[in-house]
């Protein structure tokens, strides 16, 4: 492996791995490191994070404690840092590197630790509608009433502003845009989430793997087979047991069919919100071609609870993966219409070209993830890197744009399509026999691991500690949405407000996997 | 994007046949509903659809029933922009403690007669979500709901089941 690197300016920075040895290296934490460091080394994580030499993987806090997963993208090391906070307070990443703020904001609100040096302060998953204060930290019991939530304001003549939502007009999640117009042209857009917050943190703690794998499941439906998998990977990482070959195959052959249907569903959609029905229509036809192919092979429509820690509950039968290969050729010989359809529509290039555009040095900065970092020149997947099995044995190309716009998008996904429609065959080709699902043994002391996966949005990070007994003592599960979502905002700047829904529909930001 | 066009008419419809009403939704609604209100709303149904909370998995089903196996239009049935324009308020999610005011404002925009489906598990009882902090446990919880479809999520044949037993 070369050991050169970019060379980076201002600091001489340290590397992740020189990080993650400046502290007291925790025991039990797989499959990557973690290292329990003081005020500085965290203070010049932060610095790092700032100059881009890595990347901010999570940030999540503990009753007493605070910790930042990181990636360096150039060799994909990974490790978490942790903060002891015995006096409730930590200093604030986000002040020197904005992709933190709504985490520290989101640390603030549930464990009552105090980011110094925070830029905003306002809450933001705490609506005051909850009785207990910092419900996960030491909870005080409140009276609710909810109060007013101060809007970043705006100045400037002949602006107006447009309240959205929570309560959208169409058959979508609840959110709440603060538009600011001049004329058709927004000049700023602020979202504020958090209204289903279900407190799926909360519920974990004290359950047990199996409940852990349900709740996890069901932190956003459409990615509710990413999120098994990456629960169940960290859980397997912890516990220092592998799921069966077999079963890694299969986790796979549904995370791909997951990617599809969604992806199948994005595209019509992104065209439907720029009035073009037709391709609506035909990629809704081969979204609910994939479901029922799915429900046949596994018993459910969106695959869920059947990837469990330790392997999956559904074997293959021959049956089946004759189904999935008639799904395969049937969407090969209909889906390049469509995209020649897509990309010779002039009316429809006229909405999507140009419009929307994430610039590649802010995706870097936030470390967007799937298809929006990827539109903008962020090559990140984590089926390449880190990496995990099976996709090292599988032959796969992790397409690339520079262009940002709501085209780009489009096209990330086409291809991507191509790829998981590749996958599928090599898995189907090359699954190995053996059992699908094993035991696990209940541990007796407390250990910790991480899980990484690659959901049709992007990375998926799970990360967990299961004390004696076999029961959860913290889990945390950080959607890709989380560093997207700042970037829509940035993304729609100097559109037009009629624009929005094509650039949120490209964007397709989870509202459940954010707020959780 | 002719030759697809023409590809489409000489094509047998995707569209099936519709299912029978579910059998235990029908006598449920029997109860709720008499036959007066039936009549004054006639053969149609305008829907306002409100996530209270869920995971949009529900929601990704809903959405199914608009595609060309289910075409839910043809049955006169439809999803509205406002709650204004609806008969009925489909509510998924364990309703959060964040998103309550919401759907109480969203049930006291639609006007009378006006009917509440409830949409999955997590709508019935609060779901794997249940005992949270931040969930209010149950849609009955908040408003007055006429019909339940289980289902984590319910299959969309099973939603539609569910929507025309309301039109039985």
């Amino acid at each position: 492996m070369s050991e050169t690197r970019t060379p980076t300016p201002v600091i001489d920075a340290p590397s992740l791995g020189e990080l993650l040895q400046s502290g007291r290296s925790a025991a039990e934490h797989r499959p990557w490191p973690r290292t329990v460091v003081d005020a500085d080394t965290w203070t010049l994580a932060a610095e790092c994070l700032t100059q881009g030499s890595i990347t901010l993987l999570g940030l999540w806090g503990e009753a007493d404690a605070v910790h930042l997963a990181l990636v360096d993208e150039q060799d994909s090391t990974i490790g978490v840092l942790s903060l002891p906070c015995p006096d409730g307070q930590f200093p604030s990443v986000a002040e020197v590197h904005a992709p933190a703020i709504r985490l520290e904001r989101t640390i603030q609100d549930l464990f009552g630790l105090k980011a110094i040096g925070l830029p905003d302060a306002r809450p933001w998953l705490d609506h005051g509608r909850w009785q207990n204060r910092h419900p996960l930290g030491n909870a005080e019991r409140i009276s609710v009433g909810a109060p007013r939530y101060p809007f970043l304001p705006v100045e400037g003549e002949h602006l107006h502003r447009i309240p959205v939502g929570p309560v959208h007009a169409g058959i979508i999640e609840p959110g709440h845009f603060r538009f600011t117009a001049s004329g058709e042209t927004i000049v700023r857009l602020e979202a504020r989430l958090g209204y289903v917050h279900k407190g799926i943190e909360g519920l974990m703690a004290g359950a047990d793997l199996a409940l852990g794998a349900e709740l996890a499941g069901r932190v956003s439906g459409d990615s509710t087979v990413a999120y098994a998998f990456a629960f169940a990977r960290a859980a397997e990482s912890a516990l220092q047991v592998e799921a069966p070959y077999r079963a890694q195959w299969l986790r796979a052959l549904m995370a791909e069919l997951e990617r599809l249907a969604n992806h199948f569903g994005d595209i019509g959609a992104i065209c439907n919100d720029a009035a073009f029905s037709l391709l609506h229509a035909h990629c809704g036809v081969l979204r609910e071609q994939v479901l029922r192919t799915a429900d046949t092979c596994f018993g459910h429509r969106l695959m869920r609870d059947v990837i469990v820690p330790g392997g999956v509950t559904q074997d293959l039968d021959p049956d089946s993966a004759a189904a999935i290969r008639t799904l395969v050729a049937e969407a090969r010989r209909r889906f390049p219409q469509l995209v020649d359809l897509y990309d010779n529509t002039a009316s429809l290039q006229d909405r999507t070209v140009g419009t929307g555009i994430l610039k590649p040095q802010l995706a870097r900065r936030f470390g967007a993830g799937g298809f929006i970092g990827r539109a903008s020149g962020r090559a990140f997947d984590a089926r390449r890197a880190p990496g995990y099995p099976p996709y090292d044995r599988l032959d796969f190309q992790v397409p690339g744009l520079d262009a940002g716009d709501v085209d780009a998008r489009v096209w990330i996904r086409i291809h991507e399509v191509e790829q998981s429609l590749s996958l599928v065959e090599q898995i189907l080709a090359r699954l190995p026999s053996g059992p699908v699902r094993e035991d696990i043994a209940t541990a007796h002391a407390s250990h910790e691991g991480i899980g990484l996966v690659e959901g049709f949005r992007g990375d998926i990070l799970v990360w967990l500690r299961v004390g004696a007994g076999g029961r959860i003592e913290r889990c945390h599960l950080r959607d890709p949405s989380w560093f997207q979502w700042p970037l829509l905002e940035a993304a729609i700047e100097g559109n037009i407000v009629a624009d929005f829904p094509l650039c949120n529909k490209s964007f397709n930001c989870s509202y459940s996997g954010h707020d959780l | 994007m002719r030759k697809l066009l023409f590809e489409i008419l000489v094509k047998p419809p995707l569209t099936e046949s519709a299912p029978a009403p579910d059998d235990s939704a029908l006598a449920q609604l029997a109860r709720a509903l008499d036959q007066a209100s039936r009549k004054r709303l006639g053969r149609s149904l305008a829907i306002r659809q409100v996530d209270a909370g869920s995971c949009n998995g529900c929601e990704l089903e809903i959405h199914a029933l608009n595609n060309a196996y289910y075409d839910l239009e043809r049955f006169g049935i439809r999803f509205v922009a406002s709650p204004r324009h609806a008969d009925v308020l489909m509510v998924t999610g364990p309703v959060t403690h964040n998103m309550r005011e919401a759907l109480e404002r969203t049930y006291a925009a639609t006007p009378a007669p006006k009917w509440v489906v409830a949409v999955g598990g997590c709508a019935r009882d609060g779901g794997c979500f249940a005992g949270s902090y931040a969930v209010t446990g149950g849609v009955a919880d908040v408003v007055p709901v006429d019909l339940h479809i289980p289902g984590c999520p319910p299959r969309p044949v099973e939603i539609l089941k569910g929507l025309l037993a309301l039109l039985a």
